[in-house]
């Protein structure tokens, strides 16, 4: 087969492109701990009460002896709960881990401008920890097409100095 | 002699085709103008944001669905009767899919177009996506598998061309009109495996009522098993065109025969198993398989690159017969005044930058920070919007006069249409990607929120809902533009014997420089269903080894 020489070169330099994007990636997950969600468990979206998302809201608990929190939300045809009707609030500089699931339909639980997105699936939870650096509040968005009123639901997270963090909010 | 004249009979269904694609394009285009303006509060007294979704619905099923099926079944129409040199085998098989599409196309429409009325129970406000359990009228998926059977048996269609004539042809190539066609519809047939298993499998019997309960992640698992693909069932008919028919309007020859057979073999073992990277945000599928997507994707833009070199070193080529010298001066001997030519060029342009967003979509982690944002509306009407859309567009002024034998009317308006259509996506896509990283989400009708506003990285709100709005209207009017040649030069276009230069010329690297093995299409199409057991057997597996229908969610009216 004939291959001219400028395209000989142009295919090389094309791999050499899509390494250094796979690399990109790669280095992101090992080196900044981006990761993405992944398999976590399933859940039956019609009996939610019996699980930790029958009570929702933001846990204390204590892992490799420090105090983290866990923020169980449920979203629903067209709210976050909790997160709308009163933020999810979190202390800075502290480890956070979020259990997402939907008893409805498909919703997005996305914070707005940062790389917090996961989808809401019904059947699913979706995992994800992270560090909030600065005290600030940020929305929360359904960017996930959920029905005529879709485009009300919204929410918020209140990230609180650690010495004002409430835990009288916290539940069981 | 033009096409018309040499094969009356597939003119015939490749104008019919036709028609009804540019019906679907004129509805569907009426929708995004519509949306454009509603989304961005310029004026919202069309429709109430309820209503917002059902025209978002029919957008995207008219324009994405059935434009491009429609324009791409004309299309291989008239490259397989003209390549192979035979008109269709039997005409009241080509005439029965097409009916069946059409049949199908119809019902899907009613379905969606009955949201609009008041208290109307056949509704399917359910996105062009039609994620379960949001739940549409049995009608809406009934059409849709109709369009998809129908899409199977055109493909059919050409296989028995194709069988024919190498029963009179045994030494010979397939001819590269032929190939291009025969790879995409194996594509196809991949693909549409999940598609068939999510519509006739899952969601008919759901919608009948006949099961309750669904998992929600299984159709949408499916969904994407087909939902990748599909973009390169509306890409390769682009690139077709830019590798068989460009380089003639650039005045020149294909570069290589070899290098466009590769590509479409790359695309056909490739295209399936990336679907996972539509659900990098999804709970329920381990990073793994979602990793092995990635480097799949990734991978893909490899027959991208080297489009990006065939085709504008077959232009280059075109430029240099017509007198262009120099490095970069060759351009401007192109021929800037052509609306087939122009329209293709652009679309090129277009599709490079969306392949740059594209690239940021497919990086798994980085995607997190644009997933489901506008940004990913951005990015497809560049590639799906304009890099396949502009080229039928363009290709239409070329083609139409072969298939009607009528010379191209109004060639002022024809020139100012590509043009235009690219002004307003420049304004349009620049500013959802730039919205959808501040964050502002798809598929909503008022993207205004009470307790947070959005912080752009560049630029203000404002402007980006600015140049939305107006990027809109201007692809509106470039639309009308396009469809007022069409209607023109169909009805009234000078009758002639030929009406538009329709010779190709030979490549400048042929056929006989091309591995004999690219055209073994049971080792590719085999590899290809390789690559998609080793991406979705196992998770496929576990999702359904817990049982079909559960964790099982009800379904909700949409």
């Amino acid at each position: 087969m004939h291959i001219h020489k400028f395209e000989q070169f142009w295919i090389k330099l094309s791999f050499v492109l899509i390494a250094f994007f796979i690399a990109t990636v790669v280095y992101g997950f090992v080196a900044m701990d981006l990761k993405v969600i992944g398999d976590h468990a399933t859940i039956d979206p019609q009996n939610l009460e019996d699980t930790p998302f029958g009570n929702p809201g933001v846990r204390e608990v204590t892992r490799n002896g420090q105090t983290e929190y866990e923020v169980y939300v449920q979203t629903i045809q067209f709210a976050f709960n909790p997160g709308t009707a009163q933020p999810i609030e979190v202390p800075v500089d502290t480890r956070v881990t979020f259990y997402v699931t939907s008893p409805d339909v498909l919703h997005g639980f996305d914070v707005a401008g940062t790389n917090l997105n996961t989808m809401a699936i019904p059947g699913q939870v979706a995992k994800f920890t992270t560090i909030f650096p600065e005290v600030r509040e940020y929305g929360i968005v359904c960017n996930e097409y959920c029905g005529p009123a879709h485009h009300v639901m919204e929410g918020k997270i209140k990230v609180v100095p650690k010495s004002e963090f409430d835990i009288s909010n916290l539940v069981e | 002699m033009t096409f018309l004249h040499k094969y009356p009979k597939a003119a015939k269904v490749a104008k019919a085709n036709f028609i009804v694609a540019f019906i679907a394009l004129a509805i569907g285009g009426l929708f995004g103008f519509v949306q454009a303006l509603h989304r961005t509060n310029v004026f919202r007294g069309f429709i109430n944001s309820g209503e917002y979704y059902t025209l978002l619905t029919g957008h995207g099923v008219l324009l994405a669905l059935i434009f491009t099926t429609f324009f791409i079944a004309g299309l291989f129409v008239w490259g397989v009767t003209r390549s192979l040199d035979r008109e269709p085998e039997n005409l009241t098989f080509t005439w029965s899919w097409f009916w069946l599409m059409t049949i199908g196309l119809v019902m899907a429409t009613v379905a969606i177009l009955g949201g609009l009325v008041p208290d109307s129970s056949i509704r399917a406000a359910v996105l062009y996506t039609f994620y379960p359990p949001l739940q549409a009228h049995p009608m809406f998926y009934i059409g849709l598998a109709l369009v998809l059977i129908g899409s199977w048996m055109a493909g059919a269609d050409w296989f028995w061309s194709y069988r024919k004539w190498r029963a009179d042809n045994p030494n010979e190539r397939i001819p590269i009109l032929t190939f291009m066609t025969l790879f995409t519809m194996l594509m196809w047939y991949v693909c549409t495996i999940g598609l068939a298993l999510e519509v006739v499998g899952l969601l008919i019997p759901w919608s009948l009522g006949w099961v309750t309960e669904i998992e929600p992640l299984l159709p949408r698992t499916l969904f994407w098993f087909f939902g990748h693909a599909v973009v390169y069932f509306w890409l390769l008919p682009a690139y077709y065109v830019w590798y068989a028919i460009l380089p003639k309007l650039s005045g020149g020859r294909l570069f290589s025969d070899s290098m466009t057979r590769i590509v479409f073999v790359i695309f056909l073992l490739l295209s399936t198993p990336v679907g996972y990277h539509h659900q990098y945000a999804d709970a329920g599928i381990s990073v793994g398989f979602k990793f092995y997507a990635m480097a799949t994707t990734l991978l893909l833009l490899l027959p991208s690159l080297i489009t990006l070199f065939t085709v504008v070193a077959s232009m280059e080529h075109g430029a240099r017969q017509r007198g262009g010298k120099g490095y970069l001066k060759w351009i401007g001997k192109l021929p800037w005044d052509s609306p087939a030519f122009v329209g293709c060029a652009f679309a090129g342009i277009m599709f490079a930058a969306g392949g740059f967003s594209g690239m940021i979509n497919a990086s798994m982690n980085i995607n997190l920070l644009i997933h489901n944002t506008i940004w990913v509306p951005g990015h497809f009407h560049l590639t799906v919007g304009t890099a396949v859309a502009l080229t039928f567009m363009a290709i239409t002024y070329w083609l139409l006069p072969q298939l009607t034998g009528r010379k191209l009317k109004h060639k002022t308006l024809a020139l100012i249409q590509p043009y235009a259509w690219f002004l307003g996506m420049t304004l349009m896509s620049n500013a959802m990607h730039r919205a959808g990283l501040a964050g502002v989400p798809r598929r909503t009708a008022e993207p205004e929120y009470m307790g947070f506003d959005f912080e752009p990285i560049f630029g203000t709100m404002a402007e980006m809902k600015w140049q939305i709005a107006i990027g809109g209207t201007i692809l509106t009017i470039s639309l009308i533009l396009f469809l007022w040649v069409v209607v023109a030069s169909w009805l009234a276009g000078e009758k002639s014997d030929k009406p538009v230069d329709d010779h190709i010329p030979e490549p400048l690297s042929g056929v006989e420089h091309t591995p004999a093995i690219l055209d073994n299409m049971k080792l590719w199409f085999t590899l290809a269903l390789v690559l998609v057991v080793l991406a979705y057997a196992f998770p496929l597996w576990e999702m359904v080894a817990d049982g079909i229908f559960s964790p099982g969610a009800l379904p909700r009216p949409s």
